[in-house]
């Protein structure tokens, strides 16, 4: 009994920097629509800043001085993000500004790197609290009764500042209606900021906070991501007493899991998540979403239309110049050229439930990945052929995908989004955390071609054919009444219905098939590296996917594949040097602010203009 | 008071309004009239700046407002009601109002919310309401009496009789004589010449973004055959 209520409140005081930092990220998603990935680097930032004022600062009032200040610092950078990033984008397609924040992401790391360098920094003890109260015999640090009783209040403030102060009530009516907060005479612009800053100041806060627990370090940034991701959706997006209860059900679970059941502690999390979202689709306090009402208004979107005869001769001359390239490049030219062509393919299969199917995926790794561990796993376990293994792949990411597909499309919007991440951890925990099978962090290793394929050159071909085949199949697919189908419920669920289209069928299919593409990816790919690790599986791997797809262009069928052969030869110039995330988050910024319609879509409004192609409206 | 002078405006490339030009005086009540379509909305919001006219320009108080943000056009005493009336739903009345209040202003009339009560006294017993718990005539004063918090000088008012009960719209007409009698000046959209005639001083007619009439409300009635040409019976 003394062990469970120990626990207990152990889960209780971890609790705290976790409410934190997803309150934060609720009450910024509450008002902006801003999925903040950005919002673990914050918390990093928090920590590192207490960490330094706790040096300077003398005594227990310093050490309390400077978790605040830290709070308020972080606070004022979330402000300046936001005006110098956000604000350029906030009339961007949806969801772009998810790229803006993942590049913030990378700046900080690297800033992070540069400042404080890269070891574990040991947070100090908090003065006066640094021994145990007993509590029934068992030992309780006594700044986690501190802890306890800390987060309380925060959250009773918080929730004054929102329900009783015309601050608050402007909070919520710009949740619902910005355009109309604006008629009225309020500065919305300032509001924004002002969220923001308010809740990445929270997450300094509990980054800070947490500091004498678990001091900081630079992964703490993805680490508590997910966590909190995993929060807010259980707790139910924007709502603050439901992030409240979600964050104390996961610490607690997690104390007691890492008790009884140390090699799921993982996994559980994301199971409880799945089954909340089962029976309650939007959290536990959350309702359903409307989004977009009097929001964001962007431009229609273009119909896509076949290729031309120039376009068809632009790729026919591209694909002969990559079917020519063993003949003057090297080796590694070779290696590097099979990287992109798989890594494009693994974007384009994205990109087509994206931009055609309108459904933002944040977990698409799982099928990448899972295509690469089905059939590493068969060629480990069932020393299965090397040729049946492959062509396993597409077929286990597809399986795998139609599953997922069918529990997740029952939601919406960044509901949808956030399940997809969430089946796609628990696909990553599981292989993480089930090392006898999968290998755990280890890996699978030794998973090579059969010998008519191993040679470099050979293998590039293989590659070449299947990835470019892939992308063609996509595009067909497009053009194909499927394809109208799924555009269709994309633009108008209704009207799609009505016109007698099964959308939730077709969306399904979609899923499946883009998974299967996918999968295809991630089985050329475990062959072409003779390996493969959970990081596969791993969400900075689908950031990656996202990324590309938005730098490339959402609204345009190529999208996926120019902004995956961008990214990846980019990433290969950049990775030479030392701050390269840097460097690539800077960039990443750069082409966000400054092409929101994507690289494609962006030439393609330039050509437009200088009259080198015609505009959409002007065929008919 | 308010002066549109060759005003268009544009959705993408939709031209939906065309050379708009008329000026409301200070204390007038006037009527935009037209069908479906015609462009009403679109006026007021590029009154508002919700939508920036392409080319011409809005002035109010002898002051060039084109281009300005909403929030400002709004602080400058400008109310603007909503056609789909916009109230915020999880809030309760009384937190509607809250959004809406400005400080007051020079040679405006000052509200308080029991002032806005005693006109609208459904409102009062609703006070602690949320918005999506009235009905579609209370949320309708609602959006009045919130836009009213600002202490307008001038109020925009979007079909106000559109979608509510008869006994309310008389009410609604009441409401509007009494803000002219305050000082007020309104500027309403309306598709029928029902409730014009029974508030307005002034007429424009528009159709199809084009403007077809301007006069005074007894000329109007002199000219029967516009009004057949250019409303809805």
């Amino acid at each position: 009994m003394g062990l469970f209520i120990a626990q207990l409140l152990t889960g209780l005081a971890n609790a705290g920097a976790l409410f934190m930092v997803a309150s934060g990220l609720s009450l910024i998603f509450g008002v902006t629509r801003i999925v903040n990935f950005a919002h673990g680097s914050f918390y990093m930032l928090g920590a590192y800043i207490g960490y330094t004022l706790m040096q300077v600062l003398p005594g227990a009032v310093g050490f309390w001085g400077a978790i605040l200040l830290a709070g308020i610092a972080v606070g004022l950078i979330g402000m300046l993000v936001e005006i110098l990033v956000l604000r350029p984008v906030y009339r961007a397609p949806e969801l772009f500004q998810l790229v803006a924040t993942f590049g913030v992401i990378l700046v900080v790391q690297d800033l992070a790197l540069m400042i404080w360098g890269p070891d574990d920094l040991l947070g100090p003890r908090a003065p006066g609290l640094k021994g145990v109260v007993r509590i029934m015999g068992e030992p309780i640090p006594k700044y986690d009764i501190a802890l306890l009783v800390i987060t309380p209040f925060v959250a009773l403030g918080l929730w004054y500042l929102i329900t009783k102060t015309r601050v608050g009530i402007l909070v919520r009516a710009a949740t619902q209606d910005r355009e109309m907060v604006g008629a009225l005479g309020v500065n919305q612009a300032w509001l924004f900021t002002g969220v923001f800053a308010l809740g990445c100041g929270l997450a300094g806060l509990g980054g800070a906070l947490q500091l004498p627990k678990g001091g900081a370090d630079l992964l703490m940034d993805f680490n508590i991501l997910t966590a909190v991701f995993v929060v807010v959706v259980i707790g139910g997006m924007g709502s603050l007493p439901g992030a409240y209860l979600a964050a104390v059900i996961i610490s607690v679970l997690n104390v007691f899991g890492v008790t009884y059941l140390p090699q799921s502690t993982l996994v559980l999390m994301f199971v409880v998540m799945v089954l909340v979202l089962m029976i309650r689709p939007y959290g536990l306090f959350g309702r359903e979403e409307v989004a977009g009402e009097h929001g964001q208004v962007g431009e229609p979107e273009r119909p896509i239309k076949p290729a031309g005869l120039q376009v068809r001769l632009l790729v026919g001359a591209g694909v002969a110049a990559l079917a020519s390239l063993p003949l003057i490049g090297s080796n590694f030219t070779q290696v590097l050229a099979t990287d992109i062509l798989i890594f494009c393919l693994f974007a384009a299969s994205l990109h087509f439930l994206l931009g055609l199917g309108g459904l933002v995926s944040f977990g698409h790794a799982a099928y990448f990945g899972g295509g690469a561990y089905v059939s590493a796993l068969l060629m480990m376990h069932v020393n299965t052929p090397m040729e049946l293994a492959f062509m396993l792949a597409p077929i286990g990411a597809g399986m795998a995908a139609l599953i997922i597909g069918w529990v997740c499309l029952r939601l919406t919007g960044v509901y949808f989004a956030m399940l997809t991440l969430a089946f796609a951890q628990l696909l990553w925990s599981l292989v993480f955390q089930w090392g006898e099978f999968t290998g755990g962090d280890d890996g699978i290793l030794g998973i090579w071609p059969a010998d008519w394929l191993s040679g470099t050159t050979t293998y590039y071909y293989f590659a070449l054919v299947l990835s470019v085949g892939g992308i063609l199949f996509l595009r067909h697919v497009a053009h194909s009444p499927f394809g109208y189908a799924l555009r269709a419920a994309r633009d108008s669920e209704r009207q799609a219905e009505a016109t007698g289209i099964n959308t939730r069928r077709v969306r399904m299919l979609a899923f499946a098939f883009a998974g299967m593409m996918a999968g295809l990816a991630g089985g050329l790919f475990v062959f072409s590296k003779g390996s493969v690790f959970p990081n596969e599986l791993e969400i900075a791997r689908s950031f990656d996917a996202l990324i590309v797809v938005f730098l490339g262009g959402v609204k345009t069928l190529s999208g996926g594949i120019v902004g995956g052969a961008f990214f990846k030869g980019v990433e290969d110039v950049l990775t030479r040097y030392e701050y390269w995330r840097l460097a690539m988050g800077l960039l990443i910024i750069f082409v966000v602010i400054v092409a929101p319609d994507g690289i494609v879509g962006t030439l393609r409004k330039a050509a437009e203009r200088f009259g080198l192609s015609r505009k959409a409206e002007d065929e008919a | 008071m308010l002066e549109l002078s060759a005003v268009n405006s544009f959705y993408g490339k939709a031209h939906v309004l065309n050379d708009l030009s008329f000026t409301v005086a200070r204390g007038q009540v006037v009527a935009l009239l037209g069908r479906n379509g015609a462009g009403k909305t679109t006026t007021m919001k590029s009154i508002m700046q919700l939508v920036t006219p392409r080319s011409g320009k809005v002035t109010f108080q002898g002051r060039d407002i084109t281009g300005l943000a909403t929030h400002k056009v709004a602080k400058l005493g400008l109310g603007y009601v909503p056609e789909e009336r916009r109230i915020f739903t999880d809030l309760t009345v009384l937190e509607n109002l809250e959004v809406g209040r400005q400080p007051a202003r020079d040679g405006s009339y000052t509200w308080t919310t029991e002032m806005l009560f005693d006109l609208f006294p459904n409102l009062a017993e609703r006070r602690g309401n949320r918005g999506k718990a009235l009905s579609g005539g209370e949320q309708q004063m609602l959006t009045i009496a919130r836009t009213l918090m600002g202490n307008p000088s001038f109020v925009l008012l979007d079909e106000p009789s559109e979608g509510i009960a008869p006994v309310i719209v008389e009410q609604m007409a009441r409401v509007i004589i009494q803000l002219k009698q305050e000082g007020l000046t309104v500027l309403l959209s309306e598709q029928n010449l029902h409730f014009a005639r029974a508030v307005a001083d002034m007429a424009v007619i528009i159709e199809g973004g084009t403007q077809k009439f301007t006069g005074t409300l007894q000329e109007l009635n002199d000219h029967p055959e516009i009004r057949d040409a250019y409303l809805s019976v």
